[in-house]
Parts: structure tokens; sequence; C-alpha cells
């Protein structure tokens, strides 16, 4: 009889009565799977003991959690005696005993490829080297300037490749794609000035040629999957927290260094030749992957980067700019046209965009309106006025300077931005009036990737072709 | 009666210390043996035992493994260190000292 009852429903609830407890008890940070695991047991072993004492199921595990003490109480007191918790770390393998998650057991495996490629990076950057290009010599800075992405990219997407993993057709694909950009941009007959000076094209295609082939990452990134899933905008976060990781490590091996400089120069010997021939390339392109690898690592371990930045600068960006507005509004001071103001204004577009794009990726998009959109939309508005000002400032000139590759470049640049803010500003007017859902704004941007993405393969491929490599 | 609260937290160090020298132990059966040795005087939330022993297991003063219990469910269990059982005659020593003051005064 008594056989039978412990299988029935009853045996079930409890399991789902321990499960509901240990689910609340895990909210806590300071409580880690094994702290749970531990007390888990404790209060096992305790309704084990009560039911011979002749308590049911459901009084067992009542008493026994009372026993055990408030989950709230408890929680404090684990927070207080395990204060470091509280600072999310990232766990390397070995710092979890049993108990942690099966998913530990790929996690040195995944490390040791994203090493190995890092290292495979750094080889690869030196490999021209044999062949006598250096970084001295015009010829091959001119080399390594056009090339640049191809000794980072590749890698980054081999990780994804690998780790995702990509499909045979999509390997392919990647693999075509880095192949035709690199001939492309090899073979192209850049005009270089008599004193070996790039050309305006060349600039181009070296600014350009990374952007667009940034987007063949994403496309790794994604493990081919890019249409309707939402790992487009994974991808956007993914972009931000890399760049601020990666500014971080060179930031690090900034200080390494001059350290080292230091320290070498005291016993008389110059390290500045090695390091700049070694220490620099490898370390740049070895941190990127590094810093891919990690970005993906900690992802849910530390808070988001990029998006608390936005937080901070958004509002910023807006007063400055609502100053500016007001200022020029006041005065009656019209914008000094000169070469560089168009410039000047793509990249105050470009740290907007910037700006929207980092909030909207870690926006809740079910949350209903709130300061923080208002102040998007005020940014956004402001920007688009102060942009319209300066092209209008600058249009009539455009024609009298003529145009040159640059100067449609920064134009094409302006208007390709000014759609997307202007597209942005409509979309959140509408959002905070309640009439567009906030997933019509990320599908907004999420479709811009491949404007972007288009428009720098056309600036750095198709551009110099129409231009005769000026 | 009922003792201070603060009176058992302080002692908490000695009683876990002494009852891991008798032999090695976990978390459910040292509360166990504090209920024995104090005759149920001594009453603990089950729970605030744990944050003590991750308190000596960081000190180094014990040191825990995971082993599978009868049950088959994996128990982590505790074991006194050479520390430890420095820190024990430490501690037995100041609460003899205690216990030999109050007795002069009320004997």
């Amino acid at each position: 009889m008594d056989q039978t009852r412990i299988n029935t429903p009853a045996a079930d609830s409890l399991e789902r009565q321990i499960e509901a407890w240990r689910a609340h008890l895990r909210k806590s940070q300071a409580i880690t799977v094994q702290d749970a695991a531990e007390l888990e047991d404790h209060l096992r072993e305790q309704i084990g003991s009560l039911r011979q004492d002749g308590l049911s199921e459901d009084e067992a595990f009542l008493v026994a959690v009372k026993r055990l003490g408030a989950i709230d109480a408890l929680t404090r007191e684990f927070a207080r005696e395990h204060s470091d918790r509280l600072w999310r770390q990232l766990m390397l393998p070995g710092d979890e005993g049993p108990g942690a998650g099966p998913a530990s057991a790929g996690w040195s495996l995944r490390m040791w490829v994203a090493l190995n490629l890092a290292l495979a990076a750094a080889v690869a950057i030196k490999i021209p080297a044999l062949f006598g290009i250096t970084f001295h010599t015009e010829l091959g800075a001119a080399f390594y300037a056009r090339n640049l992405s191809f000794f980072a990219f590749p890698f980054i997407a081999a990780y994804f490749a690998w780790e995702r993993p990509l499909p045979l057709r999509g390997r392919l694909a990647l693999v075509a794609l880095f192949t035709a950009a690199a001939v492309a941009v090899n073979a192209y007959p850049f005009a270089f000035s008599p004193k070996g000076e790039p050309g305006h094209t060349f600039i181009l295609t070296m600014i350009h040629l990374p952007i667009a082939l940034w987007i063949g990452v994403g496309f790794a990134y994604a493990g081919g999957r890019w249409r309707g899933s939402d790992r487009r905008m994974d991808f956007i976060r993914f972009t931000g927290e890399l760049f601020i990781y990666y500014v971080l490590i060179a930031l690090g091996g900034g200080v390494l260094m001059a350290l080292s400089v230091g320290i070498f120069e005291a016993i008389g010997i110059k390290m500045e030749p090695y390091l700049q021939n070694w220490i620099v390339p490898c370390g740049a392109v070895g941190a990127a992957v590094v810093a891919s690898w990690l970005v993906e690592a900690k992802q849910s371990v530390i808070e988001n980067m990029a998006p608390v930045l936005t937080r901070i600068f958004a509002p910023l960006f807006a007063l400055l700019l609502i100053a500016f507005i007001v200022t020029m509004a006041t005065t009656g001071r019209a914008i000094d046209v000169k070469r560089e103001v168009l410039i000047l204004f793509d990249l105050l577009l470009v740290v907007v965009f910037g700006l929207l794009l980092y909030s909207a990726s870690a926006r809740d998009p079910i949350a209903p309106p709130g300061l923080m959109d208002w102040i998007q939309l005020t940014l956004v508005g402001t920007a688009l006025v102060v942009d319209v000002l300066a092209l209008w400032a600058i249009g009539s000139r455009i024609f009298e300077f003529g145009f040159t590759p640059n100067r449609v470049a920064a134009l094409g640049e302006n208007i390709v931005l000014l759609v997307n803010l202007g597209g942005s500003a409509v979309l959140y007017a509408g959002f905070i009036r309640g009439r567009v859902a906030f997933s019509r704004l990320c599908d907004w941007q999420k479709f811009y990737l491949y404007v972007l993405a288009a428009w720098a393969a056309v600036v750095a491929l198709l551009f110099p072709v129409v231009v005769g490599f000026a | 009666m009922s003792i201070n609260k603060d009176l058992v937290a302080a002692s908490s160090t000695a009683l876990v210390l002494a009852i891991l020298a008798e032999g090695d132990s976990y978390g459910y059966a040292i509360l166990k043996r504090v209920r024995e040795l104090s005759g149920g005087e001594l009453e603990w939330t089950d729970g605030m035992l744990y944050p003590v022993l991750h308190r000596l297991e960081r000190s180094a003063l014990v040191e825990a493994r995971w082993a599978k219990a009868e049950s088959g469910r994996q128990r982590k269990y505790y074991r006194i260190t050479d520390a430890g059982r420095d820190q024990l005659a430490d501690e037995r020593r100041q609460w003899q000292t205690v216990d030999k003051t109050l007795g002069k005064i009320w004997s």
C-alpha cells in the first residue's frame, strides 16, 4: 500500500515543491548551483527523517523548509558571507565543482579553439614578412593597410563557423566572400602620388572594406541563420561589446608595452623595434579573436557595457545638440563650410546612430514608453535638424568644389545615415504615441545592417573602378 | 531557556570545529549533533550553518569535498584541517577562560 503511494502524484508533487523551492533560492546571485545542491541535500534528508516520524509528505516539506529558514534570511546570510559573488565573476573551467552545469564541459574546448585561432592570426600577420613585406616600407604599409581585415576577420568567422556550427554551404560562401574581396583589393591598380602617398580611393577602400566584411563575420556568428531570427540583433550587441573589450585589452597591452620598454631600457636594451614588428601586430590580431570568444563566453555573466554607456551618453548628446541649435538660432551664426565639415557631421550621425542602436538592443521590447524613449527621440530629432542645417550649408558649395570621390562618399554616407535616423524618428514617435510596436524599430535597424554593408561594399569595391582608382 | 543569538553565533566556530574534530561530517549531521549535545537547548536555524561552514572553508580551517551519499545524491563533506585544529585549541582556551572566570564569581 505504502509502496504504491510513493509513486503516485503525491511524490511528484513533492518533487515539484522542491523544484520550486530550489528555483526561488537560485534567484539570489549569492547562492551558487553548489550551495543550492548542498541545501537541497539537507532539505531532503530532513524530509526523510520527518517522514519516518510519521509526517505526511506535505507536512514534512513545510516543516523542513521552515527549519532551514526563510529564503530571504538565508540568501541575506549567504550574501553577507559571499559578498564577492555579488560582483559577478567570469568562471573559468575548474572554478566550479560538482553540481556545475553541463555547459562547462565544452568551455575549455572552446577556449582552446579560440586561443589556437588567435595564434594562427598572429602567425598569419607575420607571413608576408617572409616575402620581404614589412611595415617600414611604403609598399609594405600599403599592403597591410588594405589587407588588415583579412588577418583578423576570417579567424573570428572561423571560430563561429566551428562553434555554431555553420553549415557547409555557408562556410563555402564565406570563403568565397573573403577570397573575392582579397583578390579585388590586391588586384586593383590604386593610384599613388609620386611621393608614395595613397590616393582618395585607396583610403576609402581601406575604411569601408572592413565594414562590409564585418557582415560576413556576422553571417558566421548567426550560424548562417540570418533571416527571421533575432540573430542580427545579437550580432549588433556582440559588436558593441567586442569593441569595448578590444579597447580595454588594447589599453592593457599599452601599459604592458610601455613598462617593458622602460624596464629593458634600464638594462640598456632597446625593445621598440621588437615590439613594433612582433608584439603590436600579432597582439592586435590575436586580441581581436580572443576578445570575440570572451564576449560570447561572458555574455550572461557580466552586465553588457554598450547599453550602459548609451544610457549615460544619449542624454548628454541630446543636450549638446539642443545647446547647439539654440546657440545657432540666438546668435544667427551659420555653419562655416570647410572641407572637413561634412566628415564631422558624418561622425556626429554615426555616434547618434550607435547610441540609438545600442539603447534599442538593450531595451525590453514589451515595456511601455518611458523617459529614456523621450530622450532617444529628442536625440534623433535634434541630430536630424543639425544635419539638415549642415547639409543646407554644404549643399551649394559641393557643386562649387566639384565632386571628388571623397566628397561623394562623405555625402552618400550622410544620406544613408540620415535616412536611417529619419525612419527611426518616425518609428520612435509612433511608438511613444502607442501606435507602433517597439519591435518594428528593431526590425528597421536590423534591415539597415544590409544597407550599411551594401553601401560599404559599393564604396570599397565599386567606387574605385568607377572613378578610375584616383 | 533560549540562548542569546549573539552567543550562538560566537560559539558556532568552536562548536562546528569541535564536531568536525570527532570525524568528517556534513551539514545535516552536524546540526543533529549540535542538537544532541545541547539537549535541544542550542537551537540554530538550519540554513545558517552553511554560511558558517563556507566561512571556515574559506579560511582553510576546514576543507570540503563532494562525494556520493548512501542515498545516491551528491553530498558535501567537511573535514577539519591542521589549521582548523590549531584554531580549535585556541578557541577552547578562550572559552575555558570565560567559563572559569564566570564560574569563580558564581560559585
